[in-house]
């Protein structure tokens, strides 16, 4: 118990520095939104697992470090270098990248030139002081990422000192995609970061965006992430979350997405890193016509937990969602997949779909599944599948009688698995890598 | 107009009210009550002592009001009689001393307890509110050592073999309502089936609430010896009441090796009128240990009536090699809720458990499916297979989907699906143009639906339950 209070000290005392240092700089209603996120963060604390929403998910490891939050500036020595971002980076996004070192932008190591003229991609707290984005952020900042349900969004919501805000403006694609660059670099032992994004997508505006956290160290830190995104009609975004944080990372993420008429959001979640990640996606489709793809993969080995929970909001009618999860657990790694659909009521002529499959490659992993539908409308289209289970005995023969050794055909047959997610990836350098990255994986179990 | 929802419903033809003199006593639970019911059933001491036990435990316990999907107003556990039986002579050796009223009303109800007027091969125990009337076939039964009597005899006439059973599979303090069964319960159907003994013939339940003001909880307790089978159902009525009664039942089978069970259900208690006042709230749990090696439960249940249906009929498959089912039909019209679905738990290896779900929302009902299947690290080589499916009928039904599944080893597979449709326009237009009139084509369309289930009942069970779904979504589509 003193553990905790001690704890909620170190988030308590960050905020009232933050407030301090912040005073007057920010708008007054930026300030009043971070109060009352950390009054809320008091009140919920950190979730237990007696609430079903963490059930197989137990936070308290995260409660009981002492992390250091990382607020307003990131004075400690940087040494990141120009090399390291590169090495971490997307050779597509070499020209547009928003570079994050524990979650304070660094607009020095990152670039925009590739960007479209009109563009904005900006650091959330100098935008939030503009009067020519004041107005529109405080408009959808932290409306649809909800504090008052996760103690997670509340706690990043106080704490948002920095991030990014990106407006793409009315009927401007993206050549190339924009790369929100997150390098976890903790040279104080347990830093804690609460990078902050807030992407508006115009009207018939195209964009890709790449999300990746990865770290040049093997320190324990935390990320507690909050993406939030806006499509208004017609507009399409493509959003790539890669997480690869290092293997003692605590990795918490919100991505929350309100699609506007015939919209289209597509997102796709990859986890590879962190002891303990966490990735809560909602998908509000609050207006007719709206799509959405929902896939993601996660790859976990050793002692590593992995927990998914998705929402996807059928609030009008006329939308589409198709979701695609598929996971590969191996050692004593642990899995949590929760899909929530939800069809309210009149949001007829719904489609949804989702699957959800897992691969077990060791007797003491353990998946949990909850693949949930409410549906309160009745002329949709719903169906869900989930699936546990181990590479089938008949593949296996099949190429072992095509003369392939047996460890080669489960690769094989892995890799198979992981690629119906894989191959949908746009982006060649993200398909390489993780095609690599699973590759990489399984090669080092066949040698063990 | 091509789908109207509004069409009558017919009417709950099991609504009526048999006017019998009955041993009542006053309403209210306490410490007293229990010692009460327990006295008045003439009971041994350990058989008290387990209702303490329970009622204690009870009282620390609160209900689960937040995890289903269920609302309804607050029960109030004092305004509630707890123990009321049909007067009459102490004791009936044969059916000439039950009282005709009785009789009568399950003649009414279908159920002739006349054992030459009855359909052949069915053996009956008719409870009516809180006591077991009359048992048919009971000395063929014997026969084959077959004991097949109501709970209180058992209690008397076979003490060894209740004490070894009762509460080994839903203990005492189980949860909030098998608690306050197993305190308060006050008849029901004992039934035990000796080592490589097949049963002759169908045993069956049926129960019936009569009294307004009581609550109705029973208990089941079924025990199949090594290489034995048995084939058991259970159906239920009630009168139309404006207030709500509680129906808390509790049910426990238990399978030795190589034994079967087969647990059949229809439901058809009262629901409730079209706004929803008035109904039975059924909150049940029912649950069946596959002891032994290749043993092997199945339920199948068609739940039609109540206003509230809590019910998670499930298995622990203990024995290597055992298997788990369950076939369900939910069907939920105007302001009836359910939450069910079952629970296979494995924990024996090359244990094999098969989940087939149909749920049918009409009007404005809400219809939940919530399951859970569990494989532990030593369930080796365990497989199981879910399938639920919702029709929803009318824009103002719900339809829900909770599964719930936990994998812990690397040999076993698990495999869900789920999908909710409608009745589809093209479909019926097939049918009708064909000369099918709308409401059976609806009916066709529903009982094709419900197929894979209704193929595992009883085949008196399986005519009835499409009976009775016809009947109940009669005016629901047009």
């Amino acid at each position: 118990m003193s553990l905790i209070v001690k704890q909620e000290g170190v988030y308590q005392a960050a905020f009232r520095l933050l407030q301090q240092r912040t005073a007057g700089n920010n708008a007054a209603w930026f300030a009043r939104l971070r109060e009352s996120a950390m009054d809320r963060f008091e009140q919920l604390g950190f979730p237990s697992i007696k609430e079903e929403e963490w059930k197989y998910t137990n936070v308290a490891p995260i409660s009981k470090v002492n992390f250091e939050p990382v607020v307003g500036s990131d004075k400690s020595e940087a040494t990141l270098t120009a090399d390291e971002v590169t090495r971490l980076g997307y050779v597509e996004a070499q020209a547009s990248q928003l570079v994050f070192r524990n979650g304070v932008l660094h607009s020095d190591l990152g670039s925009l030139t590739g960007l479209p003229t009109g563009v904005v991609a900006i650091d959330l707290a100098k935008a939030i002081a503009d009067e020519k984005y004041g107005e529109l952020i405080r408009e959808h900042l932290a409306r649809s990422a909800d504090y008052n349900a996760n103690a997670f969004t509340a706690l990043n919501t106080a704490l948002s000192s920095s991030g990014a805000f990106v407006l793409i403006p009315k009927g401007i694609s993206l050549e190339s995609p924009l790369h929100f660059h997150f390098i976890s670099d903790p040279v104080e032992p347990s830093a804690a970061a609460f990078p902050r994004v807030l992407i508006i997508g115009e009207e018939n505006s195209r964009a890709t965006i790449i999300e990746s956290h990865a770290s040049i160290s093997e320190a324990t830190y935390f990320t507690n992430a909050v993406v939030e995104i806006v499509l208004k009609d017609g507009a399409r975004l493509e959003h790539y979350k890669i997480q690869r944080e290092s293997a003692d990372a605590f990795h918490i993420a919100t991505t929350s997405a309100d699609l506007g008429s015939n919209s289209r959001y597509n997102a796709t979640t990859i986890n590879f890193g962190a002891q303990l990640s966490r990735h809560d996606i909602a998908v509000k489709m609050a207006n007719e016509g709206a799509e959405c793809w929902v896939d993601g993969l996660y790859v976990v080995g050793g002692a590593q937990h992995t927990d998914t929970h998705s929402v996807i909001d059928h609030q009008q009618p006329h939308c589409t969602s198709h979701q695609l999860y598929k996971g590969i657990l191996d050692g004593k790694s642990r899995a949590v997949f929760n899909g929530k659909i939800f069809v309210r009521h009149g949001a007829q002529k719904t489609d949804a779909m989702q699957t959800n499959k897992n691969l077990l490659l060791s007797n003491e992993a353990r998946v949990d599944t909850k693949p949930q539908l409410e549906i309160l409308a009745d002329d949709v289209k719903c169906a869900h599948g989930a699936a546990v289970g181990q590479i089938g005995e008949d593949e296996l023969f099949y190429l072992e009688t095509r003369g392939i050794h047996h460890n080669l055909a489960k690769n094989l047959l892995t890799y198979g698995f992981a690629e119906e997610v894989i191959a949908k990836i746009k982006v060649d350098s993200i398909k390489a890598q993780l095609d690599e990255a699973v590759l990489n994986r399984i090669n080092a179990r066949l040698e063990a | 107009m091509s789908t109207a929802e509004n069409l009558v419903s017919q009417e709950y033809k099991y609504g009526f009210v048999t006017d019998i003199e009955s041993d009542t006593i006053p309403r209210g639970l306490s410490e007293e009550t229990v010692r009460l019911i327990s006295e008045k059933k003439n009971e041994p001491e350990w058989m008290l002592g387990f209702r303490l036990k329970a009622f204690r435990h009870w009282l620390t316990m609160t209900e689960p009001k937040h995890w289903p999907n269920l609302t309804y107003p607050e029960i109030n556990y004092q305004d509630m009689i707890y123990y009321s039986a049909p007067k009459q002579k102490a004791l009936k050796a044969n059916l000439d001393e039950v009282d005709p009223e009785l009789l009568k009303t399950f003649e009414k109800l279908g159920i002739p307890l006349q054992e030459q007027k009855q359909l052949a091969g069915v053996a009956v125990d008719a409870v009516f509110d809180s006591v077991s009337v009359a048992t048919t076939y009971k000395e063929k039964l014997k026969k084959h050592g077959v004991i097949f009597c109501s709970f209180s005899e058992a209690i008397r006439e076979y003490p060894d073999l209740v004490r070894k059973y009762l509460g080994t599979v839903v203990p005492t303090n189980d949860n909030f309502f098998a608690a306050l069964n197993s305190a308060v319960f006050s008849d029901g159907s004992f039934c035990f089936i000796p080592k490589g003994v097949r049963c002759p013939m169908e045993l069956s339940t049926y129960f019936r609430i009569n009294n307004s003001e009581s609550g109705q909880f029973e208990r089941t307790l079924i025990v199949a010896e090594e290489g034995s089978y048995v084939s058991y159902l259970e159906g239920c009525t009630a009168p139309k009441f404006d207030k709500n009664q509680l129906h808390a039942a509790v049910v426990e089978l238990v399978a030795l090796d190589d034994a079967q069970i087969k647990y059949s259900t229809v439901q058809n208690w009262y629901a409730g009128d079209e706004e929803g006042r008035g109904g039975i709230y059924n909150f049940v749990t029912k649950r069946g240990k596959c002891a032994g090696h290749n043993s092997k439960i199945s339920w199948t249940q068609v739940e039609t009536g109540s206003a509230i249906t809590w019910k998670y009929p499930s298995c622990i498959l203990l024995g290597d090699n055992s298997i788990g089912e369950f076939y369900s039909v939910a069907l939920t019209n105007h302001a009836q809720q359910a939450d069910t679905g079952t629970k296979m738990i494995h924990l024996g290896k090359n244990t094999r458990s098969t989940i087939i779900s149909k749920g049918i929302a009409a009007g404005k009902s809400n219809n939940s499916y919530r399951g859970l299947v569990k494989v532990m690290p030593k369930a080796e080589n365990s497989r199981n297979y879910t399938q639920c499916d919702s029709m929803l009928i009318g824009s103002n039904s719900g339809a829900n989907t909770f599964p719930y599944i936990e994998v812990m080893n690397n040999s076993s597979a698990v495999e869900h699906e789920a999908s909710t449709s409608k009745i589809s326009e093209e479909q019926l237009f097939y049918l009708q143009q064909r000369g099918i009139s709308q409401e059976d084509a609806v009916s066709l369309i529903i009982n094709g639906f419900c197929k894979d289930v209704f193929l595992q009942l009883p085949m008196e069970f399986a005519v009835e339950a499409q009976r009775l779904l016809g009947m109940k979504l009669e005016g629901s589509v047009g």
